[in-house]
């Protein structure tokens, strides 16, 4: 099994009728994702693409019977989106949409996070949110939910998350190349919140049967991949390799992504490297060289 | 987006946090008149650049005259303002160059009992925005942060329901204030309670990224008064903001980031000598830490998104091939969405449009490649073609020597 979404996830576009929306839902149907609900409000009861668009998500959930949805409103309207697809059901949501007020995204945290506890403590979460800002999850020859090019990837063990886009493909089309496909890919998103954190997938990945090794794609800013380190030394036995960009970025600039920032001296590339290699997780010193790193990592422990 | 310290003082006094009395001049004249009308027998003139470390920063050309002056008459405003305004002021944050100052702030001053520090940021780990106190007011928070972080306190607050008041008695009585206002204060201070909690407030209604205040001044009355105020606000949300669009000052503002900006592209100027141009920011960073990982020095950060057409490209160029430090250029392209054929015929475009005066450094990579490796071939510019990421990175650092 791969983890968050396989051949069986139903999808649903939010978005559908929009620009981007049309045109990347087109691809994931050519790719063999079962996208088989639009949402639009307003435009209820048209087709688009061949499947029927609704109102509200919730007539996609009684009437298409979808678990996982794709989000490509306007940044506006996304929190209320994500908190719609979450309300009517939906376990997977992955927001693809950029330039989500920050602020949003704490208030959708939050109520994500007390949906958590109120699910009770020793249930997994109910509702995993993927994003905003992010390129999508892919598993391959399965399902693709999001913007990635499908083609660059092939099926098989190693799972890749990445707060990044176009470096993520990079990683993959090396890991492609040297004969490692990938069980699940996971774009995290570039924003200061997102909904879905490196711990979370490391729990996935480490207890689905088909992830072998894992390739993790940090950058600077925030304290994300240091957590991640702490966790993967306690928790997880699989080969790990990881690349982190930024490390020639300088204090206080904003990279693209807002979360890319050097604040306070913290969120530094050499920090984050340290707390990599102290969990001895390998670290690519290169972006040419993520996927001989996982390669030397597997190697390492065999 | 940043703004100046009158600016956010006005946010300020508006949602009742209290700051000192105070006038904007623009003229020496102004500043005179400003000193005369607050009426007291001291001011401070302050110089309004977006860059912080103002207090310690040196006009350029008169490194007497320092950013934030003291003057005790009307015609010593005037002088501190002509000696600051339309000259460059040199601060840790604005590089050797310095920043034009082209107004100052007067203001009444306050007696100072103590300086504490209060800002305001989003707490990634935590999700919530975050009220952070400390009691090593007035210093390099920063540097408070690094050697001392027991003394700044952190009350993260739910931005609807917004900082409680057990919260503001839980940080006074660590900062030792007295949560509850002693009246009769002067300037229109409050209580702690007030203040913090208006600054919470005012975080949340604008869509802050920071807010701010260093120092938080304490008076002898016991009163609290913001004496700077630092407020940024979220570019993705500024679209409901209308009324903060009036504060931006594009002057303060690196001329290629806003015509970057202008174009669709993110742009960071940077100060090595091989331009970049990249499609998203994570491998937008990447090629500049290979670039520098083979021994050269990137220009500028810049990514021209994930649909870039033509005319995006050709701005892109003009704005890399305005840097005279620029000795090379490296286009890394990772076409996924984007087709390799679309940018090779942007390159091919912007490139005789443009008039390339330095090497040019092509690594394509993904959706149609061998079509768009075979446009630029093609094409009869002179684009020096790189089979892969390594390759890339040693033939620019290469043709920028």
């Amino acid at each position: 099994m791969s983890i968050l979404i396989n051949k069986n996830t139903r999808v649903v576009c939010q978005g559908i009728t929009g620009k981007a929306g049309e045109f990347h839902s087109k691809n994931c149907l050519e790719y063999g994702t079962k996208l088989v609900a639009g949402v639009t409000p307003g435009k209820g009861g048209q087709t688009a693409l061949g499947v029927p668009v609704f109102d509200t998500v919730y007539e996609a959930v009684e009437k298409e019977g979808v678990d996982a949805a794709m989000i490509f409103v306007p940044a506006a309207f996304t929190a209320d989106a994500i908190l719609e697809s979450v309300d009517a059901g939906c376990t997977v949501v992955v927001a693809i949409t950029e330039g989500v007020p920050v602020l949003d995204m704490v208030r959708v945290y939050n109520r994500l996070q007390t949906e958590r506890r109120a699910a009770g403590a020793s249930s997994p979460p109910c509702v995993r949110l993927v994003g905003p800002n992010c390129p999508g999850v892919i598993t391959p020859e399965e399902c693709k939910i999001g913007i990635m090019p499908g083609y660059i990837h092939k099926k098989g063990g190693v799972g890749v998350m990445s707060r990044s886009g176009t470096l993520t493909y990079e990683a993959v089309w090396q890991l492609s190349n040297v004969g490692l496909g990938q069980s699940t890919c996971v774009g995290l998103g570039g924003d200061p919140i997102v909904g879905t954190s490196f711990i979370d997938l490391l729990e996935l990945y480490q207890d689905d049967d088909q992830t072998e090794a894992i390739l993790m794609i940090g950058e600077i800013g925030g304290t994300a991949e240091e957590e991640a380190a702490a966790f993967a030394l306690e928790h997880v036995t699989k080969p790990m390799a990881a690349f982190i960009a930024g490390r020639t970025a300088p204090k206080g600039k904003r990279m693209g992504h807002a979360g890319a920032i050097i604040a306070g001296g913290k969120g530094t590339a050499a920090e984050k490297i340290a707390a990599l290699e102290a969990a001895n997780i390998e670290v690519a010193q290169s972006p040419a060289d993520m996927g001989a790193a996982l390669q030397r990592a597997i190697k390492r422990t065999t | 987006m940043k703004i100046h310290e009158f600016q956010a003082k006005e946010l300020l006094r508006k949602a009742g946090v209290a700051v000192p009395q105070h006038m904007v001049a623009t003229t020496a004249d102004e500043a005179a008149a400003a000193f005369k009308q607050l009426g007291g027998p001291l001011a401070i003139v302050k110089a309004q650049i977006h860059a912080g470390g103002r207090g310690k920063g040196t006009i350029k050309d008169n490194p007497q005259q320092r950013g934030v002056q003291l003057v005790r008459s009307a015609d010593e405003a005037a002088k501190v303002a002509r000696n600051l305004i339309g000259n460059k002021l040199v601060t840790i944050q604005t590089g050797p160059e310095g920043q034009t100052v082209r107004r100052v702030l007067v203001e009444a001053g306050c007696d100072i009992a103590r300086e504490l520090y209060l800002g305001i940021v989003i707490d990634r780990a935590a999700a919530m925005p975050v009220l952070m106190a400390s009691s090593a007011g007035g210093m390099n928070i920063e540097e408070v942060a690094e050697k001392t972080p027991h003394l700044i306190l952190k009350e993260p607050f739910c931005p609807d329901a917004g900082l409680q008041p057990y919260q503001v008695r839980k940080l006074a009585a660590k900062l030792d204030l007295n949560p509850s206002p002693i009246r009769g204060g002067v300037r229109g201070g409050g209580s702690a309670e007030k203040f913090m909690r208006s600054l919470c407030r005012v975080f949340v209604d604008l869509d802050c990224s920071l807010a701010e205040i260093n120092p938080l001044v304490v008076t002898k009355l016991g009163d609290l008064i913001a004496l700077d105020a630092k407020i940024s606000f979220d570019d993705n949300a500024l679209f409901r903001h209308p009324e903060l669009a009036e504060l931006r000052d594009t002057s303060e503002e690196d001329p290629n980031e806003l015509r970057a900006a202008a174009a669709g592209l993110s742009y960071v100027q940077l100060d090595g000598s091989i331009g970049c141009l990249v499609n998203g920011a994570g491998l937008a960073m990447a090629t500049m830490d290979l670039i520098k990982l083979h021994g050269g020095e990137p220009a500028n950060f810049l990514d021209v998104g994930g649909g870039a057409n033509t005319e995006q490209v050709t701005e892109a160029f003009r704005i890399l091939l305005s840097d005279k430090e620029v000795k090379a250029v490296l286009v890394n392209i990772f076409g996924g969405i984007m087709r390799c054929t679309t940018i090779a015929q942007a390159i091919v475009e912007a490139y005789k449009q443009v008039g390339f005066n330095v090497p040019l450094v092509v690594r394509l990579e993904g959706t149609e490649v061998e079509q768009g490796r075979k446009i630029l071939a093609e094409s009869g510019v002179n684009i020096i073609a790189a089979k892969d990421l390594t390759d890339a990175a040693n033939k620019v650092v290469a043709a920028a020597k």
